[in-house]
Order: C-alpha cells, then structure tokens, then sequence
C-alpha cells in the first residue's frame, strides 16, 4: 500500500543509527574537554572570590569585573556542559534571545529610574517613634533621597513593621 | 514480532510495524527529528527560566541602585566560604552531570548511574550548605521583609531588602535544585533497565541542560550577593 | 487506507469520558480548551453586562460602589487571563496547527495535556478567588493598593501564576512543532500566514510570561512577607511593580491580537479566491510585531511618575509598533481587490475586523503620543481604545475563525442566515457600545469610576443599550452554533475551497488527522489555476 511504504520508510528503526542521533559522525566533547572546562571554572571561581577582595575604585567597578567574570564562566558552562559549541545553532540562538529581552527589561527599568528621583522620599518611621507605626518622624529624622547615607547616628535609623499579613 | 503489517487494534489505531522502537513516538518520522525537537523545546523552556529568574536579577540590580550601603552593609552577613564552597559543589556536579550524559550516550549504565549519583551527592551537599546559612540567618534575626529583626541605633537601614531579595533568590533557586535532584533520581531508576542508549538517551540529555542552568544561575548569584563591595 | 470505520473521527474514537480526560490528541485538547474558553467569555461577559447596568445612572443603580470595584476587575481579569489569552492559540491553534503543516500532532502532546490541565487548575484557583472574597484592584492590580487591600488577591495572583505556565507551554510546543513537524516541501515562505502569526505569538508567550510569573510572585511576597520592593514606605517603588507588569502585559496584548491577525491571513485568501498579497510582508510583520511589542511597555506608565525621558523614548518607540500592524491590513485590503469576494459569515467577521482593527489601532497611536495621552490617560478613551482592538480585533477574527473552522471540528455546517444577522447585531451593537466611550473620554468621564457627573449619563446610557445589542448578537451566535449538533455531520471536507492541509481531510478529521502523508504540492493560498508542472510548491 503506497501510504503504508511511505510510512515505514520514515520509521527507519530497523536499519538503526548506531551512532547517536544529534551526532554528525565525529565525537565531540569528551572527559578531555570536560575536565579541561571544569578547571578553568574552578580557576576563575578563585579569581573571583580573590578580585572581591580588591578594591577596584569607582561603584560599579567591582560589580562590573565580577558579572564579567562570571559571564566567562557562563560562557564555559553553555558552550561546552551544555554542548552549544556543537549543537545546532537554533538553540544557540534561543538561549542569546532570552539574554537579549532580558537586557531589554533591565535597560528600560534603568532608564526610567535613573533619570528621576525615586517615587518618594525615604520617611521610615522606627517603631519607636512617637505615634507610632504610621506617624510623624522622630526629630532628626529627615527623609534621605535614595543613595545618600543616612544623616548621622543621631537619627534613629528606619525598619519595617511587622504588620499583619493580610491575604 | 510476526505480525501483519496492517495490524489494527481496538481503537483503529494503526502500528505500522510491531518491531518499532516504541521509544519513537507516533507523530514524528525519525529519532533525529525526535531528539531534536525536545532539544528545542528544552532549550525553550530554559528561556524561560532564564527570563523569570532575570525578573528577579533586575528587581535586585534596581533596588540595590536605589539602597547601595544597605546592600554593601547586609552582604557581611553572608559567609563568603560557604558561597564559594556551594559555587565548586555547584560545578563539580555540572560536570558529572555532562559526563554522565556522555556516558548515557554510550550506553555505559554503571559508569552513567555513577556520575548521576555523584551529581546528586553534590546538589545535597549544596542543600545541606544552604541549610546551615538559613539556619545561621534565622538565629541573628536576618530574614526577609516583615520578619526582620528590629534594627538598632547606628546600623544602616533597609537591609532588610537585601535579606528579602537573598532568600527569594537562593530560595527560588533552592527549588530548583531540589526538582534536579528528584528528576536525577527520576533518571537513576530508569536507567537501571538499561533504557539509554545512542540511539535515545534524551531525558539525560534535557535533565543535563537543566541542571547546567541551575548551576549558571548560581554562577551568577554568588557574586552578586555575597562578593559586593 | 481503511484503517478507520466510515463515519469514524477523532470526536467519536475512542469514546468516553476518560479517554478525553487522558488525552493526547491535540483536537481534542483543542476542543476542551475551546469550552472552557467559552465558558469564561460567558461569565466575564455577563461581568461586562452588570457593569454597564451599574452605569446607566450615577451613583447607585444596582449595586454598592465596593462591589462594583469587585465587578470591573472581574471583568477584566476573567477575560484577559481565562480567556482572550488562550483564546485563539490554546483552543483553535491547538486544533488546526498541525493539520495546517501536515503534522499528526504537536511536537509534545503530553506536555499539551499538561498546560491544559494547569489552565483548569488556575482557573479553579480563579473562581476560589472569586468566592473567597473577590478582588477589586482593577485586572492589573497595582501597588501599593494590591499589597495592603483585603479580599483574595494573593490566592487570584497565584492563579495568574498558574495559568501562565499553560501559556508559556503553549508556546514551547508550537514553536517546536512549527522548526520540525511540517510536512515535505512545506519551507518556511511555502507556510499558511497562520502559522507564522502564530509562531510570533509562540515568541511572545516563552518570552513575556516568565516576567509576569516573577511579578506576581513578588507581589505575592510583598502582600505576605513585606519584602520591600513596591511598597515605599519600604523601601520600594511602586513604579517599579509597573515596569515589571507591563513589561508582561504590553506584549500579551500581542499575544491576544497577533492570532486574530493569523485568522485573517487565512481567511481572506479563501474568501476573495485570490492568492495573498505581500506574503512575506505579512509573514515578517507578525515578528516585527512580536519584538517591536516587547520595547513599548511605558506607554502605560506616561503619568505613573515614569521620567519623562523615558516616557519620551516609550512614545517614539510606541509610534514604531503600529508600522507592522499597517502594513498588515494593506496587504489584506490588496488581496481582496479584484478578488471574487464571498461574503459569508467567516468573511463577514473578517471584514468587520479590518474596519474595527483600524480604528484601535489608530486610537493607539493618540495614545502613544505623550502629550496627548497626558489627558486621555484612565478615561474611558482607553476602554474604548482596547476594547477596540481587543474585542473588535481579536475576538471578531475568533469568532470567524470558529465559524470558519467549524465544520472541520465538529462535522456541521451552521446557518449561515442566522449567522449573518448575528454578525450585524454584533457589530451594531459593538459600535454602538464603545464608540460612544470615545466620546465620553475624550470629554473628561475617567475610567473604573462607580459614580459620575450627570452630564455623562445620556452616554453612559447610550452605550449600555448598545451592549443589550451586543449581548443579544453573541447570545443569537451561541444558540445556532449549538443548535448544529442536532444535525448530522454531513459537511464536506473543504466547504469553503480552502487550500491549506486542514481541508484535505475530512471533516471531522480521523484521530491522526491524514490517512495519507501530506507533501506539499502547492502553495497555502494557491488559487490560480493549476499548472501543468505538478509536486512543485508555488513559490511566492
């Protein structure tokens, strides 16, 4: 029957590939690789721990360099643990489309708050000051905009209470 | 199995042919085209994770711009060591992971059932680890949000957003290695009948790509909330 | 070739109630998803029809102004999350995906099975929410209202939570099917419209979802455990909650309208007898369309305190969206002229999508512009606005998509009289309902308000009685399209001349859909004459 040949000729199952079946004949990666892959994560973890140490000047300096590092390491686990390097490219390509809107939300989230102030000054009340969980602040507890120290040790520093969990 | 080749059971479903790898399902034509297609979809998946864990990697990048000492502040209570030592864990078993994988391929059960059981050795040694870190935050008052102990005169405020966002992450994270482990034992008893082999030994294969991303995101974690300065 | 009994299909075999529970056959998946779906536009629709009650007069008519809040964000999150989300992927992509690439099923039809019964599990927890206490934060439960207002939010975000795994896996499995189950010669230019439409909609769905699983688990940790990040006072930064909602929730409006467009791919074609016009424009748009979505989300945030600087880049990028959208409805427009045009029902819908499309998609773009949103911002301009698109796009093309496909699901020809005097109260009562709130914005009248001033009423009134029309429209499709159950299945397997695979079989199709392999043999929209030369896919 022309439709069931044509069936059982997909199912190739009987004449069976002895070789894997995302192989394109040759092996790739290999206890060689791996090992090699493991040492370098294993090195670059120290660099890391060891760079934390140092003080590279500048905020974001130290962030930067750290989230560098570790997208080495990233990297290294993709390309090779997760066998990027010898895969077809589609999955390659998911894998930098989900980094890429990714980086979207957190480069539009940025924009915005970086280029105001936060939605509303900082005014937490400690639970001991006068009138209580919601009321004025303490003296010398003036609200301080978000990235500046808190001014003083006089002023009493803020927390959150524990309010009731309402569900 | 000498059966007629035009086999019909009960249910008009049609068996073309009752040699047939029943690890081939019905709607796809070769074992490559099946493979591939759950590498696909597994990496798919993983985009997803990817995006939902970012949510929470942004949400962090944001608040931590917005409360830079409290972050500074509240990573001091975050022992170094035990992170480091969870990071060389979390590789190690990435490792054993891929080379059971490997081995999977070759249809070496003993060697493949080894290296899954190392790598479940690993991801309960990093629970464990993470056991005692909560245990220690729990003692010093160190939790999320609203449970946060009373602050004291002197000490920078907000940290508690920090502690927030470190048990969500590691938390979140947490589950997700606790699902590896159940679907690497998963792995571990159907394995035992000798089911992988070259030709199919995709479920190790997919459970690998997880468990890797399970490790990048821990990648990724350590220094963020335990090496700022 | 007789491996199937005559009169044998995926609907009768195997039989039982269990065999359906235990599924694996996308149809029938399909035809779960496709109840349930309805069942919600049921209820979320008889929500609408209380809201408008509410509104004939000003304050009180029927109801308290706390249970009118109730009412609304019912509405709204019945009809975003139970049903124009799964609507046409989950309910009709399921069923005619594979058929249209000659597949026998989707790639992971175990996983299909899962994400529908994570939608019913959502949807339980859904109606839970609803009994146990409702919500009224409006569909997109803002902060720092949605953190400390009582009522069952957190176990209603948890639902959301939920269901949005059945999308994200929705997605997964037709990505997949569409990379590797098309049939021989079916290349990437020789698929049916629907299909990239449906493949840019896939995208959104893997690519967005994940974002609103992590809000609404934040807030969901912010309501319990005050982790302080929405909530000021803590901390946090309420606009912060928005950036991560709407990063989700801008692209899910593509997710709801990017189907309706894949429907009208389809049917325009067959219904003008005329091959597509700008093929790989439309295919393109659709992922313009996909990714162009994911860079707009601020446009929802011009007044919430947002920068200005970035609210002035979400404008201009707002005005780039609505490019692909165009260049859409051009080539549609294109295909029909000078086509022999059959004005059934399907086409009916079709046509009405095309006008009802166009002017959402215009009023967005007043709305994308800065200044001007400034003052139409929560006022019933925007009700108008995406219940435009919403309902004029995306649930118009659905219901032409299901009077469409119809005959192929269930085997039955519904009455086409009928059907056109349904489509007209629908679009009458359609207009009549929601242009008016073009009016009643653009003068001033917000939007969510249970009370307002007097010199609204007359247009409040107005575009209730237009929804007793609408009502009674749908209410009139409901009825004839059940009622063809009581007929045999006698429709014929290509009742409309189609010329994609899903009308090379019969109808209702047998379980594994061909009892041949499908090879392409011409192209989706190939209504030329047939060329001597034969297995050749027309190229385009």
């Amino acid at each position: 029957m022309a439709t069931h040949t044509a069936h059982s000729e997909h199912l190739d199952t009987s004449h069976a590939h002895t070789h894997a079946a995302n192989d394109d004949g040759h092996e790739h990666g290999g206890p060689k690789v791996y090992a090699a892959v493991l040492a370098a994560l294993l090195l670059l973890t120290v660099i890391t721990v060891g760079a934390s140490y140092i003080d590279f000047g500048g905020g974001m300096t130290n962030v930067v360099i750290a989230m560098f590092i570790a997208s080495i390491k990233g990297s290294l686990v993709a390309l090779f643990f997760m066998h990027l390097r010898w895969d077809k490219p589609m999955s390659a390509i998911v894998f930098c489309v989900s980094l890429f809107f990714l980086a979207l939300f957190l480069i539009g989230c940025y924009t915005d708050l970086a280029t105001r102030e936060p939605a509303e000054p900082l005014n937490i009340k400690t639970k001991h000051a006068p009138g209580g969980q919601f009321g004025p602040p303490a003296p010398g507890a003036a609200g301080a905009p978000a990235g500046q120290p808190a001014p003083g040790a006089a002023a009493p520093a803020g927390t959150p209470q524990a309010a009731p969990a309402k569900h | 199995m000498n059966q007629s080749l035009t086999d019909v059971d009960s249910h008009g479903e049609h068996h073309a042919d009752h040699s047939h790898d029943s690890r081939l399902q019905h709607h796809f034509a070769t074992f490559e085209q099946q493979f591939d297609a759950a590498k696909l979809g597994m990496w798919l998946f993983l985009g997803t994770e990817i995006l939902m864990f970012g949510g929470l990697f942004v949400g962090f990048a944001l608040q931590q711009a917005a409360h830079p000492e409290a972050f500074v502040a509240a990573h001091h209570h975050l022992d170094k060591k035990m992170g480091a030592l969870n990071t060389v864990v979390l590789l190690l078993s990435s490792f054993t992971m891929v080379m059971a994988v490997h081995k999977a391929k070759q249809a070496k059960r003993a060697a493949m059932t080894a290296y899954l059981l190392v790598t479940l050795a690993c991801a309960g040694t990093f629970m464990v680890v993470k056991f005692f870190e909560y245990q220690h935050k729990f003692h010093e008052g160190l939790l999320p949000g609203a449970f946060y102990k009373v602050q004291h005169i002197g000490e920078v405020p907000n940290q508690f957003i920090f502690f927030s966002f470190y048990f969500m992450m590691t938390g979140l994270h947490g589950i997700h290695v606790l699902i590896g482990m159940i679907l690497i034992t998963w792995l571990v008893i159907k394995g035992r009948t000798g089911a992988f082999d070259g030709k199919w030994y995709t479920p190790v294969d997919l459970v690998g790509l997880y468990w890797h991303l399970v490790d990048l995101i821990w990648i990724y974690l350590f220094p963020l909330l335990y090496l700022i300065t | 070739m007789a491996h199937y009994a005559p009169g044998e299909n995926y609907l009768n075999s195997p039989p039982g109630l269990w065999s359906w529970l235990s599924t694996v056959d996308h149809k029938r998946i399909g035809i779960m998803y496709l109840w349930s779906i309805l069942f919600f536009f049921l209820i979320g629709g008889l929500m609408a029809l209380l809201v408008r009650i509410e509104l004939l007069t000003p304050k009180q008519t029927i109801m308290t102004a706390e249970q009118y809040n109730q009412v609304f964000t019912l509405h709204g999150a019945i009809m975003v999350f139970l049903f124009i989300i799964p609507s046409v992927p989950a309910a009709l992509g399921n069923f005619v995906l594979p058929l249209m690439l000659g597949a026998k099923d989707v790639a992971f039809p175990k996983v299909n099975l899962m994400s529908l019964y994570i939608y019913w599990t959502g949807a339980l927890m859904a109606v839970g929410a609803i009994v146990l206490g409702g919500i009224d934060t409006g569909w997109t439960f803002y902060t720092p209202y949605s953190t400390s207002t009582g009522g069952a939010v957190s176990l209603m975000t948890l639902a959301a939570f939920v269901l949005g795994f059945s999308s994200i896996l929705t997605g997964v499995n037709f990505i997949a099917t569409i990379h590797k189950l098309r049939a021989p010669g079916m290349g990437w230019f020789q698929l049916p419209l629907f299909i990239w439409s449906m493949y840019a909609t896939a995208l959104i769905q893997i690519m967005a979802t994940p974002v609103l699983a992590i809000t609404l688990l934040l807030l969901f940790m912010e309501r319990v455990f005050h982790i302080g990040i929405f909530d000021p006072k803590l901390g946090g930064d309420p606009v912060l909650f928005q950036h991560f909602f709407w990063f989700y929730s801008h692209p899910a409006v593509y997710i709801m309208i990017v189907p309706g467009f894949a429907i009208i791919s389809e049917i325009i074609p067959t219904f003008s007898k005329k091959t597509i016009f700008g093929y790989k424009a439309i295919a393109f748009s659709s992922v313009a369309i996909a990714i162009v979505g994911f860079l707009v989300w601020g446009h929802h945030m011009f007044v919430s305190g947002q920068s200005t600087l970035a609210g002035a880049i979400f404008s201009f990028l707002t005005f780039l969206v609505a490019i692909p959208s165009a260049v859409k409805v051009f080539n549609w427009l294109a295909t029909m002229y000078r086509g022999s045009i059959d004005l059934r029902a399907p086409m009916l819908y079709a046509c009405s999508f095309l006008l009802l499309f166009s002017i959402g998609g215009l009023t967005g773009l007043y709305l994308g512009a800065m200044s001007v949103d400034v003052h139409l911002h929560d006022t019933y301009f925007i009700v108008a606005h995406f219940h435009y698109v919403m309902m004029g796009g995306t649930v118009i093309a659905f219901l032409g998509g299901l009077h469409y496909w119809w005959p192929k699901m269930f085997g039955r020809m519904y009455n086409e009289r009928l059907a056109a005097i349904a489509c007209a109260l629908v679009f009458v009562g359609f207009n009549v309902t929601f242009f008016t709130q073009f009016v009643l914005g653009s003068r001033g009248m917000p939007r969510r308000y249970y009370n307002y001033l007097d010199q609204f009423q007359p247009l409040h009134a107005f575009s209730t009685y237009g929804s007793w029309i609408l009502g009674a429209g749908l209410f009139l499709t409901a009825g004839y399209l059940l009622a063809t159950f009581r007929k045999p299945m006698d429709a014929p397997a290509n009742p409309w001349g189609g010329k994609t695979f899903e009308w090379e079989t019969q109808s209702p199709p047998i379980t594994h859909n061909f009892d041949f392999d499908p090879v392409l043999l011409h192209g989706p929209y190939d209504y030329r004459p047939a060329k001597p030369r034969e297995n050749e896919p027309v190229a385009h």
